[in-house]
């Protein structure tokens, strides 16, 4: 087999029934999970939501209203099916399904249990076969997953385009500029990480973090950890960086015109989406499936074996992000603006470059045996430095603009 | 299945260049030029350049041709062309006969020297490449050892260009005094 299918262990050598079956299952498991997953959370949000704004929230549709979410999507599917005059036609039906086919695929990069422990790198037994319990472990695990978030703006953003009227075209050009400016300080963030683990598989960088002590939120110095949640909700379009669908000035932003299973979709991958970030922060930041352990003291689940235990931890970890996405939206009010633009570009980008900057010079002093304290105070100055030169930047174009009355 | 895949990623990267040329609406020109860079990323990762397929993911099609789109749609200039109307008379002609010559050339180059293009990685250092993380160690050490010249005049390049940009696009008090 060529390198392309390279990419999971079980299909090195010869290509056999069994491994094909067991990659087939994954890919059935992944997409029912994720589909399953993204039900249960809108319920979540929906409830946590109405518990803190002291309402009830849904509570008719099955028990505590789990399957108000079907219901709705079922209602959705039998609504009428609208195209503007004005639209882009084909470009307006292909949009949906450039939104919620990244959501999905950046799921299959993501470990979803397994066997860390004891040396173990996450191989489960299913059938006689080594294998992950993980759709795909390419090389360049982590840089796949940037590149789909990267792509993901193509969906709002063509919607948008493509329906002919002008809020959603507002909608879209906020996007594209929202997503490709956080890109960048979510890229950083994600070097950080990747400078400390010295890989790029996923499944290798939660194999090397044991302990609470070796989790990348701990070794990268916590700043990373804080730019990638923050620079990762402006990528969701989630509040408090809902501008790309601002209901107070924009209708309804980049899928005003959208109606029926097509919204479904835009509303399907929205919620996908948070979930895989949230999974995306657990695996890089917080140990992935690793159950959570102090020095040498694990904390283990009792009753459930090893291999499925993994799984048990990551759901654990992944709903404690999934929280915060809620009480972010429940709490914070939206950004105006020039607000977001600021602190994308003045604050994240420049901070997160800084200390990416900071770790290299460490893992450059280690190599040479550098003094640590030295290496440290040499990057701090050269950081405070590099910061008093971009606020001496800010106030002379502050200054000109103020003189000039220029309109940019 | 080697040959079907470089097949259809031929044929994705094919169909989407022909578009480019073809659309008469800037918009799907811009989105035929993804599906170009999707196929091309797709024989990245079947020569095993997996770190190589990911960056022209993130940077053409997730920056670039964004970009593109953005100021497309910003300047509102996403109405369809008329293809018939030629601005520079003979235009077309001159192209064809480029193009064409280009095929020629590239297809006697690789005739002439098939040795050159079915050597991988040559001047790479090629041991190691077992390991998962071999891409980005031997991009790393070409890049920034090998080549560090040339690459860190590029990105004064890029500087100079960004800087150029600022200023020819800044109205100075002086201009806008002598407009009003």
């Amino acid at each position: 087999m060529g390198p392309i299918l390279a990419i999971d262990p079980l299909l090195d050598g010869k290509l056999l029934w069994t491994p094909l079956l067991i990659v087939l299952l994954k890919v059935l498991v992944v997409f029912v999970v994720g589909l399953v997953a993204t039900m249960l959370m809108v319920w979540f949000e929906r409830k946590v939501i109405a518990g803190m704004q002291n309402r009830v929230g849904p509570n008719k549709a099955g028990p505590f209203g789990l399957l108000q979410t079907l219901a709705d999507g079922t209602k959705l599917f039998l609504k009428e099916d609208l195209i503007p005059d004005r639209a882009d036609r084909f470009v307006f039906k292909l949009a949906p399904y450039l939104a919620f086919v990244p959501a999905f695929l950046a799921f299959a990069i993501i470990p979803l249990g397994g066997d860390y422990r004891n040396g173990n790198g996450g191989m489960v037994e299913i059938f006689g076969h080594q294998t992950r319990v993980q759709l795909a472990d390419p090389p360049v695990g982590v840089l796949f997953a940037l590149a789909i978030s990267a792509i993901a703006v193509y969906g709002i953003m063509l919607a948008g385009w493509a329906s002919g009227s002008k809020y959603p075209l507002l909608g879209s050009v906020r996007a594209s500029a929202q997503m490709v400016s956080y890109e960048a300080a979510l890229g950083l963030s994600i070097a950080c990480v990747l400078l400390v683990a010295g890989t790029m598989s996923t499944s290798g960088i939660v194999n090397l973090q044991g302990s609470i002590g070796n989790w990348n939120v701990v070794t990268t110095g916590f700043v990373p950890f804080f730019i990638f949640v923050i620079a990762a909700t402006a990528e969701l379009n989630r509040p408090p960086f809902d501008l790309v669908e601002a209901e107070q000035e924009l209708v309804g932003g980049f899928n005003t015109e959208y109606a029926s299973i097509r919204f479904a979709l835009f509303y399907l991958a929205e919620f996908m989406n948070t979930i895989t970030m949230s999974a995306l922060i657990v695996t890089l930041f917080f140990g992935g499936p690793q159950p959570v352990s102090i020095g040498s003291t694990t904390l283990d689940i009792p009753l459930i074996p090893n291999a499925l235990e993994g799984t048990v931890w990551l759901l654990l970890k992944v709903l404690v992000f999934l929280y915060v996405y809620v009480w972010f939206r429940a709490t914070l009010p939206r950004f105006r603006y020039d607000q977001l633009m600021d602190l994308g570009w003045k604050l994240l980008i420049p901070a997160s470059l800084g200390w990416f900057m900071l770790l290299a010079a460490q893992r450059v002093g280690e190599d040479e045996g550098w003094d640590r304290v030295v290496v440290t105070t040499v990057t701090a100055l050269v950081l405070i430095g590099g910061y008093a030169l971009m606020q001496l930047a800010m106030k002379v174009s502050r200054d000109n603009r103020d003189r000039d009355g220029a309109s940019f | 299945m080697e040959l079907f895949v470089f097949v259809a990623a031929a044929l994705m990267a094919v169909v989407g260049s022909l578009g480019v040329v073809t659309r008469s609406n800037p918009v799907h020109a811009a989105m035929s030029l993804v599906l170009t860079l999707f196929g091309v990323a797709v024989l990245f990762v079947q020569q095993g350049a997996h770190f190589l397929a990911a960056v022209q993911i993130i940077v053409y099609a997730g920056a670039i041709v964004v970009l593109f789109l953005f100021v497309i749609m910003l300047l509102g200039v996403d109405r369809a062309e008329n293809l018939r109307i030629e601005p520079l008379a003979g235009q077309r002609i001159v192209a064809g006969a480029v193009g064409a010559a280009m095929v020629g050339l590239l297809t006697a180059a690789v005739l002439t020297s098939e040795s050159a293009v079915t050597v991988s990685g040559q001047g790479l250092n090629s041991t190691a490449l077992d390991s998962p993380d071999a891409n980005v160690k031997q991009l790393a050490e070409s890049i920034f050892g090998d080549n560090v010249f040339a690459f860190e005049i590029t990105s004064v390049l890029l500087l100079v260009a960004v800087v150029g940009t600022v200023i020819l696009a800044r109205r100075l008090p002086k201009q806008a005094e002598a407009t009003q």
